[in-house]
């Protein structure tokens, strides 16, 4: 039993995701900077012990440096311009002296530890959010979270495959493109009006021809694997699923509005409000309905389709269940654990239960099955 | 199986025909080979076959097509991915996931192939192709003969009745493509799928080939026995071209044929060596590199090289994909990454990088001639005049985009000879070009020695090693492996042999030209 749950097979391409957010919605949550320490931690964990060594597992670095310069933003901004100050000044900045109708502003100055505070407080929130997200994006491959779009979604999907594919190739096509420029401008005499109205010739155009190049052929070759096949919906149901779309798009619209500007408003059925819900479920209904006139069309099936056992919902409960944790927390009745008080240079905690909530978002390093190595040879992937 | 009933095809932007009433017939279970030179229609012709043309390309197509026993003339393509199966030239640019079992998948989650099934037929192209170890690895991650044999494989993978391949060697090295024409032919025999393969290294299939398609220059096509069509056709490979010259009966396809028929021959040059002409003498050297190494982050792609350019010599550089062929190139001309070692030229260094296309970046050949002037403080025309010289068909006012790979070239020759340097690097230019086209380069990389420059041409080919070039060096994990006069290295090698030297062995002729030379005595 416990062999056939640890067998090595890649997760359900939602469930990573799910499990990020729920981490990214316990981030939003709090200020305490060793609870966003501790979010980073337990997300760099779980990233790299269950991403495998797919190449877009690669990115999770990138979105780690891309945190850091958001903290030495945010603080850096602190100290430019200033904001929250507070009694505790470290440091005195000659002020830049601006005109009078850019009131507000002010450059450098006198620098306090509670702006600095502040900064690092919000950056560090925000960086967590973004790690959180890119931990999400290096778990599961982007194309496969696009297959396991429902069958009406496959026109967007497709849009989004061939991006994703020729992204990377333009990159590609940027470095050769540089390296044969350097070879044309390295020999000839130099010609400097010639090159500098060079930079968009000699770069951008090759590049983009290239990438054009390159969509065509992707496009072409999804042609002829029969991709779109039998899938074309009359002029009416397209319409008729336009229609709907939008329909339901707007309903919700509206309901958002009376969600978030005049909630409780309407007639009351017990303690449901009727408006409220019935604005829901039409909107909800006019778009699935939508989405089934188009879908129908697509008749295609998965190779290994994703499916979801147990390993998925022991992910899922550990994303969510510390989320919640966080919020019983809020209501709780010491909720200042999560916002540290900064004026009153509050020295931030972790308590008991914001801990349980670190280490429950922890155990998908332990509780999944490994992934799959691209290296393997290994026939057998679950029970599939 | 597939018919093509006076079927006609113009582009919308020109007048030209592309294809001109194409009538024939090929049979179920055979193998077509389509030859004609670069540019005459070859793949327009295979892109009827599923529709890709006029329907992904524009263009005006009359005329009926029939697979099958189905008229398919009007069919969108998706709708015939269950007939044929298309395999392009660039394996890379077609891959739409990024997994290689997923990529077999792909079609046959398109065409809704039942999930069990779908599983038994990934499992059983793997083992087809023999790549099962692959299964999982990143499609970036592997060589270029492995992407196109998966390429080959997702189509196969969805059983279409007929697969079309449009020059799937064009882009690897002769190792891979000898990997991917074996499986070709093996695919052919276990399978016995109708093939349409259009193939400019028409020496390793034809003997496999039941019917040939000619693609003459004016859009005309001929439909015929292999040995028939090559008879006619304009472009040959060397070995058909020395069995039509020698008047061979029937003409030989295979080395061990052309060696049957040239016994005679060669039992008298055992006897009395052939005269072979001289090997021409090198000038003063013009460039001298000393231990080169070049590294890249974990790899060292050039290994402690030392070499020599002489005034007026052509040296052919060799050696598989990876080798460090053009890591070195790079690193003599100045411009790419160099870890050790010194160039010494007080010369001027051009280098044509292998994607020539590249460096075109305005909107006409015009312009670029232009520009080349100006580049090299020459009066406006010098670089059109010169252009002219070497390929005098083309047309000024395209777009270099738009013209074939080997006009390409020319044009970037041409921007690059005109600054007047006396050391020129070519890298890969062979690639994608027909015998033809090779003839034309051959030529220029001869007026280029004769004017007494030096050049250095990076290539996999060997017959155009052979016919130009008078030095050979052989590459291998970034260190030199042999360096010598063309003929000593070329006629003693195994792999790097031509098909008149493996004809002729042990009596190192290399060209058709030398072999006739010396049969006449």
């Amino acid at each position: 039993m416990i062999r056939r749950y640890f067998l090595p097979r890649p997760l359900h391409p939602y469930v990573w995701w799910l499990w990020a957010i729920g981490l990214a919605v316990m981030a939003s949550g709090t200020t305490n900077p060793l609870l966003l320490a501790g979010i980073i931690a337990v997300v760099c964990l779980v990233t790299v012990s269950r991403c495998g060594d797919n190449p877009w597992a690669k990115g999770f670095k990138l979105y780690l440096i891309l945190g850091a310069f958001i903290v030495l933003l945010r603080v850096a901004f602190r100290i430019v311009f200033g904001g929250g100050d507070g009694p505790t000044v470290l440091l005195h900045l000659p002020t830049v002296p601006l005109p009078s109708w850019v009131a507000g502003i002010r450059l450098l100055g006198p620098v306090s530890l509670e702006s600095l505070l502040y900064g690092l407080y919000d950056g560090l929130r925000l960086a967590t959010m973004i790690i959180c997200l890119g931990a999400a994006n290096s778990l599961v491959n982007p194309k496969r979270l696009l297959a396991a779009l429902p069958a009406a979604m496959y026109e967007l999907g497709t849009i989004l495959v061939v991006s994703f594919s020729v992204f990377p190739q333009l990159g590609e096509s940027l470095v050769r493109v540089m390296r044969v420029r350097r070879l044309r401008g390295g020999q000839t005499t130099p010609k400097s009006r010639r090159r500098r109205l060079g930079v968009v010739e000699t770069i951008i155009v090759p590049v983009l021809s290239d990438a054009l190049d390159r969509s065509i052929a992707l496009a072409a070759s999804m042609e002829v694997r029969g991709y779109g096949r039998g899938g074309q919906a009359s002029g009416a149901e397209r319409a008729a699923s336009t229609l709907l779309g939008m329909g339901g798009i707007i309903v919700l619209s509206v309901w958002s509005y009376f969600l978030l500007a005049q909630p409780g408003i309407g007639p009351h059925l017990g303690r449901v409000n009727v408006l409220e819900v019935g604005l829901l479920i039409m909107g909800v209904a006019g778009i699935v309905v939508a989405m089934g006139i188009i879908g129908r069309h697509v008749q295609r099936t998965r190779y290994r389709r994703d499916r979801w056992r147990l390993p998925e919902t022991v992910v899922l409960v550990c994303g969510l269940l510390p989320a919640y944790l966080v919020h019983l927390v809020a209501n709780g009745p010491d909720p200042s654990v999560l916002d540290p008080s900064i004026p009153q240079h509050q020295w931030p905690v972790v308590t008991g239960p914001l801990a349980l909530a670190l280490l429950i978002g922890a155990l998908p390093a332990f509780l999944t099955p490994p992934p799959v190595l691209s290296t393997s040879t290994n026939n057998e992937e679950g029970l599939s | 199986m597939i018919r093509f009933e006076d079927v006609t095809l113009r582009y919308p932007s020109s007048d030209l025909l592309r294809l001109d009433s194409a009538t024939f017939e090929i049979e179920e279970g055979e193998l077509c080979l389509v030859i004609g030179p670069t540019g005459s229609g070859k793949s327009t012709l295979l892109g009827c076959v599923n529709n890709l043309v006029p329907r992904f390309t524009g263009g005006t197509r009359t005329g009926r097509i029939t697979i099958d026993g189905v008229e398919t003339t009007t069919l969108p393509t998706r709708e015939l991915a269950t007939t044929v199966g298309y395999v392009g030239q660039d394996p890379l640019a077609g891959f739409v996931t990024d997994i290689v079992e997923e990529e077999l998948a792909y079609s046959m989650e398109q065409l809704g192939v039942d999930e069990a099934e779908m599983r038994r037929r990934v499992e059983e192209t793997l083992d087809l192709l023999g790549i099962a170890e692959l299964r999982r690895r990143p499609l970036r991650t592997l060589s270029g003969g492995q992407q196109q044999r998966v390429a080959i494989g997702s189509v196969i993978a969805s059983a279409p009745k007929v697969l079309v391949l449009d020059e799937p060697t064009s882009a690897l090295d002769p190792i891979a493509a000898e990997e991917v024409l074996a499986l070709i032919s093996r695919l052919v025999r276990d399978l016995g799928t109708t093939v349409l393969l259009a193939e400019h290294r028409m020496e390793r299939v034809i003997e496999f080939a039941d019917s040939m398609l000619l693609v003459e220059p004016d859009a005309t096509v001929h439909h015929g026995p292999v040995r028939q069509i090559l008879r006619q056709a304009p472009i040959k490979p060397p070995l058909v071209e020395l069995g039509v010259r020698q008047g061979w009966e029937p003409l030989p396809l295979t080395i061990r044929e052309g060696r049957r028929l040239a016994a005679p021959q060669r039992r008298d040059w055992t006897q009395s060596p052939p005269p072979l002409p001289p090997a021409p003498t090198a000038g003063d050297p013009v460039l001298e590199a000393t231990g080169i190494v070049v590294e890249y982050p974990g790899v060292v792609a050039v290994r402690d090289v030392d070499l020599t350019l002489h005034r007026g010599e052509v040296t052919a550089l060799m050696g598989r994909n990876g080798c460090g062929k053009s890591s070195l190139m790079w690193a003599i001309q100045g411009a790419g990454t160099k870890s050790a070692g010194r160039v010494v030229s007080d010369r001027r260094i051009s280098l044509v990088p292998q994607t020539a296309s590249d460096l075109l970046y305005l909107t006409s050949v015009e312009a670029e001639c232009r520009a080349g002037d100006a580049a090299a403080d020459l009066a406006p025309g010098t670089t059109a005049a010169l252009l002219r010289s070497l390929v005098p068909t083309i047309d000024m006012a395209s777009h270099p985009r738009d013209l074939s790979e080997g006009q390409k070239i020319a044009v970037v020759l041409a921007v690059e000879l005109v600054g007047n340097p006396d050391v020129v690097l070519l890298d890969e230019p062979t690639r994608g070009l027909d015998y033809q086209a090779k003839a034309t380069l051959a030529r220029i990389i001869d007026d280029m020695a004769q004017a007494g420059r030096a050049v250095l041409v990076a290539t996999h080919d060997v017959e155009m090693a052979a016919t130009t070039c008078h030095r050979v060096v052989v590459m291998a994990e970034g260190e030199v492996v042999s360096d010598g006069p063309a003929r000593d290295v070329l006629a003693s090698s195994q792999l790097l042999a031509t098909q008149v030297s493996k004809v002729t062995s042990p009596v190192p002729l290399l060209t058709v030209e030398e072999f006739c030379n010396a049969a006449r005595g």
